[in-house]
């Protein structure tokens, strides 16, 4: 049969871009559907750590080793996704003398350069750290902003042909007898770019392959064609601070714990996380202890976390998966190690693999695996170049900060620019046009926001990803109206209106988790704004409301052509108003 | 040693200089302290009484209809209708011609940048030929490195309210404004003084070149809208010539912070303090007070490190809410921080928001509860200080931003408040 596609791709997490963009670089014809944005799920939910490998160094040193193999090709394909912080496993004095030294052997033999630092010296480069730091080992940790690592892979994909579609969610596969070919999508607002309030459809788009990568959501993927994939969804929190406390990842050296770690991501830094098992990664609790316990624990590693400022809150549900029998029951425990699935192997039925487990810093390896397998099943003879080839926005780094004009930006403006378009600056800030400054946290303007909305459609959330607007310290608070401002020239009030909405909504979901202190005194504010100020919760345009204009003030009319003259006042004065009766 | 006054306000907000203003009135000496820049440049500059219920019902078209309706704590209740009437009269008094809306109990309905309308009981004359509640077809103005206001944007908006007239946006550049990150303040500058600006073929002053840039878009309507940015210390003055200029009604958008109608505002109740005699010291903060038999004795101001007593018979507090920090928190309690005055609220902090931005959020409401005299009361319902009154955000029962009901409650309290402390003094 003649199928709409070669290869369709399940989910838009960083596996199913990375398959994407892996398999149309081999010049496979590749179609990826996603329910939300891209890295709606898992991807735009962790830490952003680039694992050196020292985390697995000592549990599991396979592990180890390809992070630290990834973690060096990323540095180099995706250089603008990448800030080389450093990382350190800090040891307070009640952790384990011998875990310590199990760690830094772990280190050498999986190749992970690594040396000790005496609690001093670690203090030298982090000054926040507890004064009784006993001591410390460095490994190349890094920070990777997941988002744009996601959608520079789909982007590239594109440019090699394929379809990527947002806002489709899978809502059946295409079975016949033991054969996959295909799925049933529903459109939120019809194929391409997503537009509010524009009523969705549905797409039946069948394939000679299909690869489920929706990794904590493949069982229930699976569920629809009656395969059993037993996936087991583990939820981890993390919290998000309003400064960058530490410039380095900070790991506590110890054999497992929960809030064990300090990823210092853009402006802010993250904290994390907890690992509990859930049944559905769509549902489970946010709860206040989990929150608690980050800012807790992690101030035993640097005490001012203690009363500092978090913006928000968020949890991810990672994709673990371990081989049926395996029977292991703390989720702490189960292998990060990812799984390639093959239905027809495995179940008979033909058409499709599934991918679980894994985490992101080896996220191209695993696309690579996969790819080879899909070619193998397709007999498409090609090899990878993902470990070659930069992502775009990577490519010629070095020689970008000197052929760059600033485009008239202020300099911190331009700086923070460039960290997240990379190569891609300057086709996106040369513009003729007025280009003001739209998310002052981030500094994020017009231009960037204009090529967001290009990309991704009248989604302000897809916007927000690509370019970090109202993701700092106001929280949107201050930014939300005029993000959606720049949807006018392209889509009507309604749409723009729609979209300022759920932008709105999406920011507060997290900051409920960071409301007191200065931040509860942040959101009284955005709240009063757009309340009162714009009135958007008491709007009759949104209620419906038809109203009675006649029946309110009329304004004072007088012979100047209606500019209200004044009520009579004793002579223009104060007023004395004794009034002691109450 | 100590500082002494009759009437002390701490807060320099509208409820504290309203408060201030009132006590004045007595021919008290007063003294007004203020720490942090007032909340105001975040304001509108809009004087809302009540837009809406507390159940949400609204917009309201008259405010003082439903007024003793309120539920016992709120403000308003506690104050009573008479003192609102009176506090607004006061507030009339001393914003003298630059604000309007008194003629009138109804609400008027005043376009914001947004587009929605919003209900409000007095809003500046500048804002007045705008009104959504006077039909007459209207242009809106943005400029093109403003992104706060997109006139297009928000004249779409503004019809889907159903206005009864027609109303267009137009985006276009400022005359004079090259950079892209110029302020507000910037704007209304070039128009205060009316500078000279190039525009393009020589140069020319500011305002008969924006005058012209607009007027080649004008299509027969009768008032034009624009970005608060008309004048800081010439607003009147700038918005008649361009009135003149162009022909037609010229009016202000009430928009986000920095907001000039805010700082219009301030400058004008400021002013208005130095003409009634009150003593205003600014910059520092008060941090601890002193008390003996449930009256305050002094309060303790930290003047650059040194510990200052400043003492007085009466006291307002006037802080402010959340937003302020008048009302301040932690992760496990809602607090006021300066005398710790008694906060109403749920131990448990995830029952302080509502999961809606837009819900009924309990953090909206915390902040202190009051006697008819406006003092603060402890749990059990007794006075914390006989000496003590409080005004403005700082106060609970009421969610400002719901009500729109902010500027009312802080002129309604802070006049009263000030009123019995000024009455009080021996």
């Amino acid at each position: 049969m003649a199928y709409d596609t070669t290869v369709l791709v399940l989910g838009g997490g960083s596996t199913g871009c990375g398959i994407a963009r892996d398999l149309a670089m081999r010049g496979v014809e590749v179609t990826l559907v996603e329910r939300g944005n891209l890295t709606h799920g898992t991807t735009g939910r962790m830490h952003g750590l680039l694992h050196s490998g020292g985390r697995y160094a000592v549990s599991d040193q396979a592990s180890a080793r390809e992070c630290i193999d990834e973690n060096i090709i990323l540095r180099d394909i995706a250089g603008h996704c990448v800030e080389m912080t450093g990382g350190l496993f800090v040891q307070r004095p009640e952790d384990p003398d011998d875990y310590f030294q199990q760690k830094l052997s772990g280190c050498k033999e999986c190749d992970i350069p690594a040396r000790v630092l005496s609690g001093g010296e670690a203090r030298e480069i982090e000054p926040y750290l507890a004064k009784d730091i006993k001591r410390a080992i460095e490994v190349p940790d890094g920070a990777i902003d997941p988002f744009r690592l996601c959608v520079a892979n789909a982007i590239d994909a594109e440019r090699h042909g394929a379809r990527i579609e947002t806002h489709a969610e899978v809502i059946d596969l295409l079975r016949d007898g033991d054969d996959i070919y295909g799925v049933t999508v529903r459109h939120d607002s019809g194929p391409g770019k997503r537009t509010h309030k524009t009523p969705g459809t549905t797409e039946d788009i069948t394939a000679e392959y299909v690869v489920n990568a929706t990794g904590a959501w493949a069982g229930q993927i699976g569920d629809m064609a009656d395969l059993e994939v037993a996936v087991r969804p583990s939820k981890g929190v993390m919290t998000i601070m309003n400064v960058r406390q530490v410039d380095t990842v900070i790991n506590r050296c110890r054999p497992k714990g929960d809030a064990d770690i300090i990823v210092p991501h853009e402006t802010t830094a993250i904290l994390g996380t907890t690992d509990e098992e859930v049944s559905d990664p769509d549902d489970y609790p946010e709860e206040q202890w989990e929150v608690d316990m980050m800012i807790d624990t992690l101030s035993e590693l640097v005490p001012i976390l203690r009363d500092a400022r978090t913006i928000r809150s968020f949890w991810g549900v990672r994709p673990l998966y371990e081989p049926p029998g395996t029977g292991t029951e703390d989720p702490t425990d189960i292998t990060r190690d990812f799984f390639l699935l093959d239905h027809a192997e495995r179940d008979g039925v033909t058409g499709m693999a599934s991918i679980v487990g894994g985490k992101l810093t080896t996220y191209r390896l695993m696309a690579e695996q996969i790819a080879d397998h899909v070619c193998a099943q397709l007999g498409h003879q090609a090899s990878c170049a993902t470990a070659d080839e930069p992502l775009p926005g990577s490519e010629n780094l070095e020689t970008l900060e000197t052929a760059m004009d600033d485009f008239g930006l202020r300099s911190p403006v331009a700086r923070r620019s460039k960290q997240r378009l990379g190569s891609r600056s300057q086709e996106v800030l040369d513009t003729n046009e007025p280009n003001p400054v739209i998310c002052n946290c981030e500094s994020v303007t017009r231009a960037e926001i204009r090529d967001a909305i290009e990309q991704s459609g009248s989604d302000l959330n897809a916007v927000r990803i690509r370019t970090r607007a109202s993701m700092g310290n106001c929280q949107g608070g201050f930014c939300t109206h005029q993000i959606a401002n720049e949807l006018a020239d392209e889509y009507d009030e309604p749409t723009a209106r729609a979209a300022y909405d759920e932008l709105l909504q999406e920011r507060w979901k997290g900051q409920r988790h960071a409301l007191w202190g200065e931040q509860l005194s942040q959101a009284m504010l955005s709240y009063a704004l757009h309340a009162t100020t714009f009135n958007a919760d008491g709007d009759v345009a949104r209620s419906g409301t038809s109203l009675d204009f006649a029946a309110f003030d009329g304004g004072q009319s007088d012979s100047d052509g209606g500019t209200p003259g004044r009520a009579t006042t004793d002579g223009g004065k104060r007023v004395g108003t004794r009034g002691g009766d109450r | 040693m100590a500082i002494t006054d009759d009437v002390l306000v701490i807060g320099g907000g509208l409820a504290g200089v309203t408060a201030a203003l009132s006590a004045a009135e007595y021919d008290r000496q007063v003294r007004l302290i203020s720490y942090k820049q007032s909340t105001l440049r975040h304001a509108s500059g809009l004087i809302d009484v009540l837009g809406y219920t507390p159940e949400g019902e609204g917009p309201l078209e008259d405010p003082f209809a439903v007024l003793e309706d309120l539920p016992e704590g709120h403000p308003y209740e506690r104050v009573g209708t008479d003192a609102v009437r009176e506090a607004l009269l006061f507030f009339d008094a001393v914003a003298d011609d630059a604000y309007a809306g008194n003629h009138t109990d109804a609400n008027a309905l005043v376009p914001t940048s947004s587009g929605a309308v919003k209900p409000t009981a007095r809003y500046p004359v500048g804002v007045a030929p705008g009104l959504a509640s006077v039909p007459r077809d209207t242009l809106l103005v943005g400029f093109e490195r403003l992104p706060e206001f997109n006139a297009p944007l928000a004249a779409a908006h503004l019809g889907a309210t159903g206005v009864p007239f027609d109303v267009r946006g137009v985006t276009l550049d400022f005359p004079g404004i090259r950079r892209d990150d110029a302020k507000v303040i910037r704007y209304a500058h070039i128009l205060d003084y009316d500078e000279r600006v190039d525009i393009g073929h020589g140069e020319t002053a500011a305002r008969p070149a924006l005058a012209t840039t607009v007027s080649a878009h004008l299509e027969g309507e009768s008032r034009i809208g624009f970005p608060p940015v008309l004048g800081d210390d010439n607003h009147d003055v700038v918005r008649r010539d361009l009135e003149e200029r162009l022909g037609v009604d010229v009016f202000e958008v009430p928009s986000g912070p920095p907001s000039l109608p805010g700082l219009r505002l301030e400058d004008l109740l400021y002013e208005a303090l130095e003409e009634a005699g009150v003593r205003v010291t600014t910059g520092v903060e008060v941090v601890d007070y002193e008390s003996s038999n449930g009256h305050i004795d002094h309060v303790i101001v930290d003047r650059t490190g040194q510990r200052v007593p400043y003492q007085a018979e009466e006291y307002v507090l006037a802080t402010g809410g959340l937003v302020g920090k008048g009302i301040d928190s932690e992760r496990e309690r809602v607090f006021e921080p300066l005398f710790d005055c008694y906060v109403e609220h749920a131990g448990d902090r995830y029952e302080w928001f509502d999961g809606d931005a837009f819900g009924h959020h309990p953090f909206a409401r915390y902040g202190l509860t009051v006697d008819a005299e406006l003092r603060p009361q402890k749990a059990n319902g007794a006075i914390e200080f006989e000496n003590l009154r409080a005004a403005g955000s700082v106060l609970g029962g009421y969610d400002f931003a719901a009500e729109k009901s902010g500027s009312g409650v802080s002129i309604a309290t802070g006049f009263v408040a000030g009123a019995r402390a000024g009455e009080v003094v021996k």
